[in-house]
């Protein structure tokens, strides 16, 4: 067997997380209508002006065109074959952990995420997104002690209207693009988060979606929030059942930090990649944007994106408050037919604001890997300093790396630095591996996770173990 | 120890060695010295383990077992150790941690506790000291961006650690200077002893000065066509390859 056939068969480990829950679905009817909206809307009781906003998308998105410009390949999708909602028959309202549907709770579970609070570790509060809606949050008195509010979408637009109101499209603007645009007409349900002035959040806070529903799509919003001094670190999750259709997850994620806050945003993106032939899995087409608003802000994105047929989204970061810092750390693996077109746009308007951009991508089978980025600096931002580093390691010969990085400085005193650099697990490097004992597996592990150490070296610990598993690495330091 | 016995190798369907005997014993350093392109760095990746080269006839044994059975990391797992010629650069693996994972590798097959950090960090500090590496190197990644003798020592200080039983040194003093060349083969004579066995594949004489063998042999076009004892060595520096190449195709032309 070549090292090649070695690397592949280690590679192509099964999908673990692609079991079904029967479970009694709720649903609206297949297809896209101002009804449809106004359906979902009313089921979650919904005010009024949220109504007319989703209204306000939909009509916008009649209007707009599916973007063809990514370098990803995939077959028309038909918007009216997919259900908009879904979510399990339960007790309509949920008040403890008591009341949820004991099936929801072993699906979780079975997921290795416990919702019963004594259970878990004390360090990460967990919102569950079951398809279109929230089953269970943790941890939330105790959070609510500090001020701090983590909840569903639905439930903050019932208890915090008027943040949400302020808030919502502040960053993704419903007009953004086509995918924003048809998630803000029939977003579904999501977390929401607001750290009060001059508070630390004391744990992680952790959102898990889960799409269990056949035909549907998962458009969940999600909206941060950190007050003047607040720090929050933020985790999500995310597995599906495997099934030979292709399946839509169209989410939007806002960040807002004003002065002095700090939001760290880490994602470990596990969607069902499809099988080995390219069938099935999801579409993953997420827009993520977080502004700094305020002075001295700080929000840092780091992914690991292992999952999803196609993966598109660019985690951005608008540095509007003066000194502000931005910050992008990726490893987005592309295996067997899996394509990802995914990187960031840092857009530099206040005075000496700082970006980083560090992006690792791995390719293997006949995936394909594309990094996307801008770095724009607008005339004012005086002293704006960006540094990127794209990397792409290919495993095998029959992947691909692309790399399209777009600079745009209207600011004479601005510093930006780009490295590049493409490598290739070579058989030379395995016999060398294995000449002194370690085993082509071991080396492999070893190679990708040095590849990856930057990007892993930011995830918070318990999460970074759980992408060392994702990618079958173990962590180096922390052996022995 | 070793014991090769009318070994045949082709790569990419050219064969290379052609019937080649070598007897190894515990303690012994034998040279291996021939021309270019006579099979030298061949035998010495084919005792290694490495793939791209078929064995299409004879056999290896090692300390009494199928060698050419054996997975590349279970023949280093069992002691044998390659020094490489071109010694390969792993981008994003530090040296200390790759040592360490194969160290720990090679006990664990032997049956031995894994060493700790602690453990493993005063051994390698001090084996580096023996061979003036420089203690930043342990910390940068697998070869990356060391100099040509940098790599040398880096092997050198890679079996110092292992403890191989039998050490297969590849062309070790190519691109050496003179320097250098004495503290590799200062590492090399430090860990002579009566249960462990060299070969040493060389083009030259001058390493020889350094690392004394018990024998040396003279591999032409796939063949070992001359034995002898450390002073064959010295002839060969005098009179070259080519009175041997001569004899040898006028044997095979018989």
């Amino acid at each position: 067997m070549s090292a090649t056939e070695i690397l592949q068969e280690h590679l192509s480990q099964e999908y673990k997380w692609g079991f079904v829950t029967e479970i009694e679905q709720e649903t609206v009817p297949k297809g896209l209508s101002e009804d449809v909206i106004r359906m979902i809307s009313a089921k979650k009781e919904e005010p009024e002006w949220l109504v007319e906003w989703r209204l306000k998308a939909y009509r916008k998105w009649l209007t707009m065109e599916e973007p063809t410009w990514q370098n990803v390949h995939y077959p028309p999708i038909d918007y009216q074959d997919i259900i908009y909602y879904a979510a399990p028959k339960a007790k309509p309202r949920l008040n403890s952990l008591d009341e949820v549907d004991p099936e929801l709770l072993r699906t979780f579970e079975k997921l290795g995420i416990s919702l019963e609070e004594q259970k878990r570790l004390t360090g990460v509060a967990v919102d569950a997104v079951f398809d279109s809606v929230s089953v269970a949050t943790t941890f939330k008195e105790k959070l609510a002690e500090l001020g701090i509010i983590f909840c569903s979408f639905s439930e903050a637009v019932k208890h915090h209207p008027d943040l949400v109101r302020q808030y919502l499209g502040s960053v993704v603007p419903y007009s953004d693009n086509f995918f924003a645009t048809l998630n803000s007409a029939v977003f579904s349900d999501g977390s929401f988060v607001y750290v009060p002035k001059g508070v630390r959040c004391p744990m992680e806070l952790s959102t898990y979606f889960r799409i269990n529903a056949e035909n549907t799509g998962q458009f969940e919003r999600t909206l941060i929030i950190a007050d003047e001094g607040a720090y929050v670190s933020y985790l999500e999750g995310c597995t599906a059942p495997m099934r030979d259709e292709n399946q839509l997850h169209a989410a939007v994620v806002e960040l807002v930090a004003l002065d002095n806050a700090y939001i760290k945003y880490s994602t470990v993106q596990n969607w069902y990649p499809g099988d080995k032939e390219g069938k099935g899995g999801i579409y993953n087409f997420v827009t993520k944007r977080g502004k700094c608003l305020g002075v001295n802000s700080r929000i840092s994105w780091t992914q690991v994106e292992t999952g999803s047929a196609i993966t598109w989204k660019y985690p951005s970061c608008i540095l509007q408050g003066d000194n502000s810092v931005g910050e992008f750390y990726s490893v987005a693996v592309t295996n067997n037919y899996q394509q990802a077109d995914t990187g960031t746009k840092m857009i530099h308007i206040g005075r000496n604001t700082r970006s980083t951009i560090v992006s690792k991508g791995i390719s293997a089978g006949h995936g394909q890997n594309t990094y996307r980025g801008m770095v724009k600096v607008l005339p004012g931002a005086d002293g704006a300093r960006n540094f990127s580093q794209c990397d792409s390691l290919l495993l095998g010969s029959e992947c691909g790396a692309h790399t399209f990085p777009v600079i745009e400085v209207r600011n004479p005193t601005a510093q930006i630095e780009h490295e590049a650099s493409t490598s290739r697990i070579g058989e030379d490097q395995l016999f060398y591996c294995n000449q002194r004992g370690i085993s082509t597996e071991d080396a492999v592990s070893m190679i990708v996770n040095g590849f990856c150490k930057e990007v892993f070296k930011e995830l918070p610990m318990e999460f970074a173990v759980e992408a060392q598993k994702l990618l079958g690495v173990s962590l180096e330091g922390s052996v022995g | 120890m070793l014991t090769i016995e009318d070994l045949h190798v082709s790569v990419a369907g050219n064969e290379i060695l052609k019937g080649v005997n070598l007897q190894v014993n515990a303690g012994e350093v034998h040279a291996i010295m021939g021309p270019n392109g006579s099979g030298k760095s061949t035998l010495a990746q084919v005792l290694a383990g490495r793939e791209e080269y078929t064995v299409t006839r004879g056999s290896v044994l090692y300390e009494g077992k199928d060698l050419l059975a054996l997975k590349a990391e279970e023949r280093a797992q069992e002691g044998i150790f390659l020094a490489f010629q071109y010694p390969v650069e792993i981008p994003g693996v530090g040296n200390t941690y790759f040592l360490k994972a194969a160290l720990n590798a090679v006990r664990r097959h032997q049956g031995l506790p894994e060493l700790d950090a602690m453990d493993f960090l005063s051994l390698i500090r001090e084996k580096a000291r023996l061979l003036e590496l420089d203690p930043s190197l342990l910390n940068r990644p697998v070869n990356e961006g060391f100099s040509g003798g940098e790599k040398k020592r880096n092997e050198i200080l890679q079996m110092s650690v292992l403890q191989p039983k039998l050490a297969i040194l590849d062309e070790t003093d190519s691109g050496l200077d003179i320097d250098a060349l004495q503290i590799v083969a200062r590492g090399v004579n430090a860990l002579r002893s009566p249960d462990r066995a060299f070969i040493v594949v060389t083009h030259y004489q001058r390493l020889l000065n350094y690392i004394v063998p018990d024998f040396v042999h003279v591999l032409v076009d796939g063949r070992i066509v001359k034995s002898g004892g450390k002073e064959l060595a010295l002839e060969l520096e005098e009179r070259g390859y080519g009175w041997l190449e001569k004899a040898e195709a006028a044997g095979a032309a018989r």
